[in-house]
């Protein structure tokens, strides 16, 4: 059975009369050990779908799903004490920024005890030891002086590093890490991803990386779930998906990357942006980017259909091996 | 759901212009609007303040000193809210009494906006020494509590309505300099402003024309809470004899001898400060709603 | 640190001779001849008034009497009250503590109340406990407080008859000034029944004085405390799986406190402005009814002295704030 399964988890925000949907009946499965890579534009609903799994949507946010299951257990069932038992210590999660992301009151080996505190107790000498030995597995050099150190004293990449060493500290069988590279310099990146890929091996954590990047995907993840405007439009293991992408969306990512343009002259881009709560198009909500859109495309919805071989794809006119649409 | 039935969620979903977009925001806070309704009664009841009661606010009916409140034992009809220690009618009073506190907030927040302005835009726009003094200016004023402040002022300039104003308008000075400067100075380096030196344009269209207008939304709020500040701080001068003098109506100085009608007359002791609270919770509460609707930003 | 320390006075003391300035220029400014005006006699012969004029340096050059003035300030000389003929330091000293009390104890009481007040509110935003604490809270904000003082005699005092009416303590009893706050002396003076006519004196005072610094400060720790909330390691403590009271205690309050505790400090001119008013509604001995005191006398050298003073006072506790704020907040205290 799956470690995680969602389905139709919807997230709205906004008045009840005039909602927006956020998160559009997102269906999720990953298995133990296995990483998965969600990608999609800014705006697409990934970072939000990652805080809905954690629990940390607020009023007036409104999280709705038809299955919200980790190992067995309803998250959406249980009482907020237990379900707090099991976010950060079963489930863990990495932050887009991570110079935001700890406290600036606190120096960080006060931060990394704490979640060690909540779930595993111990005295003080036994967190400060575990601290040290987490802060050695995510390559921080002089553990001990970084303890004591203030935020603010920190560069971004080591920043990042504790916010993995406080994920893992309480050995978690998921990690979401959001988009954990985007606020780091490109020399960094690299570390950071190789870090959180070792770290996974080694402990078998299931893990949902978060990214706009795809190339980052392509390395990393052994299957992928395309994202838009809230809605999960394709979904299917890293190698076909990359090989034959069957909505136009994934095909005009994947065109984006440079890798792939090699002899152009320009790199593809795909006009226009996401759809915000105001414009919002009828039908597919992709129909206005798109260069395939139809009549049927800008008048009804496409429905997310499971192919012979197990992939999805959300899209009246499904690409073929050549990259035309299939009616 | 169906895609006719999306249709209609789409149509009503049209980003609205700036106005109406204000509008919304105001009036959706329900507070804001209490506010500037109650603001507009006052405003009307002062307005046409001789068409609504019978009696002038110096009228003393001699034969009816300290009489209770209409509703009460002893009371009569022809005084609702009871009338004072020499027998006016303290409806009567409290009407004309709004005359009294709006003409002062707008003069307090015209003074205080207009010289704060002018004082903020040299003050950002000139930098250097002229800023420095200015500034530290400010903080004099600052460091002393307003109505401290106004004391020493009205001091020198006597009791009175119109001294009293000034005084407050000095205090709150510093409000509008502060806000006005910071906003030129951020202004200035913005690139539209150096496109329209660059383009040629004079010192004076460039402050009032370019960057003037782009400061005004902290502005508005400052000054629908200078309102309240003028109303109450005037009423406190009143209060101590120092700002409005007797026999005028003002709500302040009408309670400046409540305090030895307390034992016996508990109308001429609340109705007056019932009056100068609302009318001030109805300014912050404006105030408040336009904060949240010109500039989210901006807290408190 | 030092230099943040030095950076911070270094502001303070050009406002410091400006107030100075200020209340040199305020006797010279008020209509009437100032030799009349310092020596509160009106119509006095030439021979006296040019005795006068030398004796209180008026003939002198501006420049040098300012000079005077501002060196009599720092030998602790602030002139000599025309009716008590006391000196002014004096005067405001004895008078000090009983405003000291007054307005430690509206503080405690703004922020005992004030603070969780926010806090519940900031954390059941949009929901009913929120309205009512905000609309309190504008409501104690827009109170003219000599009426809400009135309001509290005739309810309290002539109404219910539980507390009296104005004063320190119960003319019964006669306390000897060991600290100059009377609850404190009359808890010392063993007194039976003392230091309940004490506290009952104070009660209504500080509440009215305390009303205007609670509402600014649920107002303030309600929109810090908002802004905190929504930082990414409010979510991060979050996510590691504690609870919001927890996350509210041990991460968010910390960080929205910093700037409540500068308007914390911003209070003291509300509160030296408040005590003018409370003062003289409920006869309280402080420095604010002898400052009004003052002005109706017209005796000009206290009102000159009262000003300074206070303004003294209100730059020395900004500045302590200033420096606290750096204490509280690392990042500052770090750098520079």
């Amino acid at each position: 059975m799956a470690l995680l399964q969602i389905k139709n988890l919807t997230v709205e925000f906004g008045s009840e009369k005039k909602p927006f949907r956020a998160v559009d009946q997102v269906c999720l499965e990953i298995e133990k050990g296995e990483v998965l890579g969600i990608v999609g534009e800014s705006g697409s609903g990934k970072s939000v779908t990652a805080k809905a799994l954690m629990g940390l949507i607020d009023w007036p946010g409104r999280v709705v799903a038809e299955k919200l299951e980790f190992d067995g257990q309803d998250l959406q069932e249980m009482s907020d004490k237990q379900r707090r038992k099991i976010t950060g210590r079963d489930i863990a999660m990495i932050f887009q920024e991570p110079m935001t992301s700890l406290n600036p009151c606190f120096t960080t080996g006060f931060q990394i005890a704490e979640a060690l505190k909540i779930h595993e107790g111990g005295s003080r000498s036994e967190r400060r030891m575990r601290s040290l030995e987490l802060l050695e597995q995510v390559g921080i050099p002089d553990p001990s002086a970084r303890l004591k150190a203030f935020p603010h004293q920190l560069s971004g990449g080591m920043s990042q590093r504790i916010m993995i060493a406080m994920a893992i500290a309480c050995n978690p069988r998921l990690l979401i890490a959001d988009e954990p590279t985007t606020a780091l310099d490109v020399t960094i990146q690299a570390q950071i991803i190789d870090l959180l890929l070792n770290l996974q091996k080694q402990r078998q954590m299931a893990l949902i990386l978060i990214t706009h990047d795809l190339a980052l995907v392509a390395e990393a993840a052994h299957r992928i779930v395309v994202m838009y405007a809230g809605q999960v439009v394709e979904t299917g293991p890293v190698p076909e998906i990359f090989e034959t992408p069957r909505h136009p969306y994934t095909a005009a990512l994947l065109e984006a990357l440079p890798e792939r343009s090699i002899g152009a002259t320009r790199l593809k881009t795909i006009p226009g942006v996401v759809p915000g709560q105001f414009d919002r198009p009828t039908g597919c909500l992709l129909n206005p980017r798109c260069e395939f859109a139809t009549e049927r495309c800008r008048r009804d919805i496409p429905l997310l259909q499971t192919d012979a071989d197990g992939r999805q794809v959300r899209c009246h006119t499904p690409l073929d091996r050549e990259g035309k649409p299939q009616p | 759901m169906n895609s006719q039935a999306q249709t209609a969620v789409v149509d009503e979903l049209v980003p609205p212009g700036p106005f109406r977009e204000f509008w919304n925001y105001f009036s959706s806070n329900r507070g804001a609007l209490i506010g500037f309704v109650l603001i507009v009664v006052v405003l009307l009841a002062a307005l046409f303040a001789n068409f609504l009661t019978p009696h002038s606010p110096y009228e003393q009916y001699r034969d009816y000193v300290l009489t209770p409140p209409a509703w009460q034992e002893g009371g009569l009809w022809q005084f609702p809210l009871g009338t004072d220690e020499v027998g006016r009618d303290i409806l009567t009073r409290l009407i004309y009494g709004g005359r009294l506190s709006l003409f002062i907030g707008m003069m307090v927040v015209s003074l205080s906006l207009m010289l704060g302005t002018l004082i903020g835009l040299v003050s950002g726009y000139a930098r250097g020494i002229t800023d420095t003094l200015i500034m530290r200016a400010m903080d004099i004023i600052m460091a002393l509590p307003s109505l401290l402040l106004a004391l020493a002022i009205v001091t020198i300039l006597g009791p009175g309505l119109i001294n009293a104003s000034i005084a407050i308008a000095v205090t709150y000075l510093p409000h509008y300099v502060r806000i006005t400067r910071a906003s030129v100075i951020a202004e200035t380096s913005k690139d539209y402003v150096i496109a329209s030196k660059v383009s040629g344009a004079g010192v004076f269209r460039l402050v009032f024309i370019t960057i003037l207008p782009n400061c005004l939304a902290p502005l508005i709020v400052q000054a629908s809470l200078g309102f309240s500040n003028a109303i109450l701080d005037a009423a406190a001068l009143g209060f101590i004899g120092l700002g409005a003098q007797p026999p005028s109506p003002e709500w302040g100085s009408m309670l400046a001898n409540a305090l030895e009608f307390i034992q016996r007359a508990w109308w001429v002791v609340t109705f007056p400060g019932l009056m100068i609270l609302l009318t001030v919770l109805a300014f912050n509460l404006m105030g408040d709603g336009l904060r949240d609707a010109l500039d989210p930003k901006m807290k408190l | 640190m030092f230099s943040f320390l030095l950076k911070r006075i270094g502001v303070v003391i050009p406002t410091f001779i400006g107030v100075t300035l200020l209340t040199f220029s305020l006797i010279r400014l008020i209509p009437g001849d100032p030799v009349e005006l310092m020596a509160g006699e009106r119509g006095v012969d030439p021979v006296r008034h040019a005795e006068l004029l030398a004796q209180m340096g008026l003939d002198k050059p501006l420049l040098l009497q300012y000079w005077h003035y501002l060196t009599g300030i720092f030998q602790g000389d602030l002139g000599t009250s025309i009716v008590t003929r006391e000196p002014v330091v004096r005067e405001f000293f004895t008078l000090f503590p009983a405003t000291l009390e007054l307005s430690l104890c509206a503080i405690i009481i703004a922020v005992a109340i004030g603070l969780p007040a926010g806090i519940i509110a900031a954390v059941k935003r949009g929901k009913l406990t929120d309205y009512t604490v905000m609309g309190l809270s504008l409501t104690g904000y827009s109170m003219p407080i000599f009426w809400w003082g009135l309001l509290l005699i005739l309810l309290f005092s002539v109404g219910l008859g539980w507390t009296p009416v104005s004063g320190r303590i119960s003319a019964m009893f006669w306390i000897d000034e060991v600290t100059g706050f009377m609850v404190i002396d009359a808890f010392l003076s063993g007194e039976e029944g003392a230091l309940v006519s004490a506290l009952s004196h104070l009660i209504l005072p500080s509440i009215v004085l305390a009303t205007i610094p609670l509402a600014v400060i649920a107002r303030m720790t309600r929109s810090s405390m908002l802004e905190v909330l929504r930082e990414d390691y409010v979510q991060v403590a979050r996510a590691k799986g504690l609870s919001m009271p927890l996350v509210v205690c041990i991460h968010a309050l910390r960080n929205a406190l910093i700037p409540v505790i500068t308007v914390i400090g911003l209070q003291i001119g509300v509160l030296m402005a408040g005590a003018i008013l409370t003062e003289t509604i409920f006869s309280w001995p402080g420095v604010g009814k002898w400052m009004l005191d003052s002005i109706y006398r017209r005796d000009y050298p206290s009102v000159q002295g009262g000003i300074l003073l206070i303004a003294c006072l209100v730059i020395i506790v900004n500045l302590t704030v200033d420096i606290l704020y750096g204490v509280v907040n690392p990042r500052i205290r770090h750098n520079r």
